[in-house]
């Protein structure tokens, strides 16, 4: 079953917290992960692979950049399951 | 025809590292590229690197790193009938650098031969090295890694200029004795492999071109890919990951090193960190750091590291070594 946005919100939080060092609740969806989260592009390739093992959906390198805020993600790993 | 006679194993007698005198900076590189000290230590963990002279040769450093360990040994050259040395950056395709360097340590008419595995090749050349004393081809052999990346890189850009550095690592590789196989080999089986798939994640195009590296695809590998390859190479020794004294990956980037490290979950070994005053210096970067390490005193005899090389090829292996 695919999970809701909210449910993916609170795993992106945990991963970020665990990957970054950045508290789950600062995690929400208007933030950029560059200007206030502070995360950088090899963290960004940490967050996609840890998603992969919490999600089960594949960012690719060429995607990352296109993710600019939490919301991205969000919609990127709800679309890549309403695709799947 | 018959074998020749082997040994119960193989173990490592001695190491020997060498830098270069001039360290360059973060700072200073800040003054001819766009970057900080800042960036490139929360990003690669590199605080300063060292940098051969215009004048000074992969065989020159091979030849300083090797004496030390052959010295440290308490061998001398007509002990030696195997060189070998990892390198990426020879001056040239022939003559290979591990003749001219035997020559020059006084070591006469030993099998000698470079060998290319990036920043893999120390632990092929050990792998390698081990099995020759094992199955009695060689009675001594000194396996060396050496580079001069600097001469391969482009000094404008900043994404590869803030990595690279120089220098030569070195061990001297012998059998071990009848009379203390039950302690078991020094050298544990080496785990290789590679994957030419992504050989266009690292690599230089030609002899007019410089080091090109896809940081992301190469982040993503060696984060996710490795640990692995690690906990074979432990599982083949017979050690477990929480009875490593030390892991010494190669020093490719701070942050590769330490999430390889966690994925590993060695809690009691001392991870090399290295990289932060000597840089990524390929093949030499692993006995570089070990034998800091061992010079510290940081590792007893007879405790055992986990040692790790990864890089262009792609290529990997791994073993785990007892210290001498």
């Amino acid at each position: 079953m695919a999970m809701t946005d909210q449910e993916i919100l609170d795993g992106l939080g945990e991963i970020v917290d665990e990957v970054a060092g950045v508290p789950a609740d600062q995690v929400t969806p208007d933030k950029s992960f560059v200007d206030d989260l502070d995360i950088d592009s090899l963290s960004m390739v940490e967050i996609a692979v840890a998603a992969q093992d919490k999600f089960g959906v594949e960012i690719p390198d060429d995607e990352l950049k296109n993710l600019k805020t939490v919301q991205d993600v969000v919609n990127y790993v709800h679309n890549a399951e309403v695709s799947a | 025809m018959r074998l020749a006679e082997g040994t119960p194993g193989a173990r490592i007698l001695a190491f020997g590292g060498y830098q270069p005198t001039r360290v360059v900076t973060n700072d200073e590189l800040a003054q001819t590229v766009d970057t900080t000290d800042e960036w490139i230590q929360s990003r690669v963990g590199i605080a300063e690197r060292r940098i051969a002279g215009p004048d000074e040769t992969v065989a020159d450093m091979a030849v300083a790193a090797g004496g030390k360990a052959l010295a440290a040994s308490g061998l001398g050259p007509a002990d030696i009938d195997l060189v070998i040395v990892a390198t990426c950056t020879p001056e040239a395709p022939i003559p290979n650098v591990a003749a001219t360097v035997a020559t020059r340590l006084g070591i006469v008419a030993p099998g000698a031969f470079d060998l290319n595995a990036a920043c893999a090749g120390f632990c092929y050349a050990l792998g390698t090295a081990a099995d020759a004393v094992r199955a009695g081809t060689s009675r001594h052999t000194l396996v060396i890694g050496a580079e001069k990346l600097s001469q391969w890189v482009d000094w404008t850009d900043r994404s590869t200029c803030i990595i690279f550095a120089d220098g030569a690592g070195a061990a001297v590789v012998g059998p071990v004795p009848a009379a203390e196989a039950d302690a078991g080999p020094g050298i544990g089986p080496v785990v290789w492999g590679s994957d030419g798939a992504m050989a266009d994640k690292i690599f230089i195009k030609d002899r007019d071109s410089f080091i090109f590296q896809e940081g992301q695809a190469v982040f993503r590998w060696a984060t996710t890919a490795l640990h692995p390859v690690a906990r074979q190479a432990c599982e083949r020794a017979g050690v477990d990951p929480s009875e490593l004294a030390a892991f010494v990956p190669h020093q490719a980037n701070l942050r590769i090193i330490e999430a390889i490290a966690r994925k590993l979950g060695a809690p009691q070994a001392i991870v090399a960190t290295d990289i932060i005053h000597s840089g990524n210096t390929s093949s030499a970067s692993i006995p570089l750091a070990l034998s800091a390490m061992i010079e510290r005193g940081e590792l007893g005899s007879g405790s055992a590291v986990l040692l790790l090389g990864f890089g262009a090829g792609i290529s990997y292996a791994a073993q785990v070594v007892t210290v001498p």
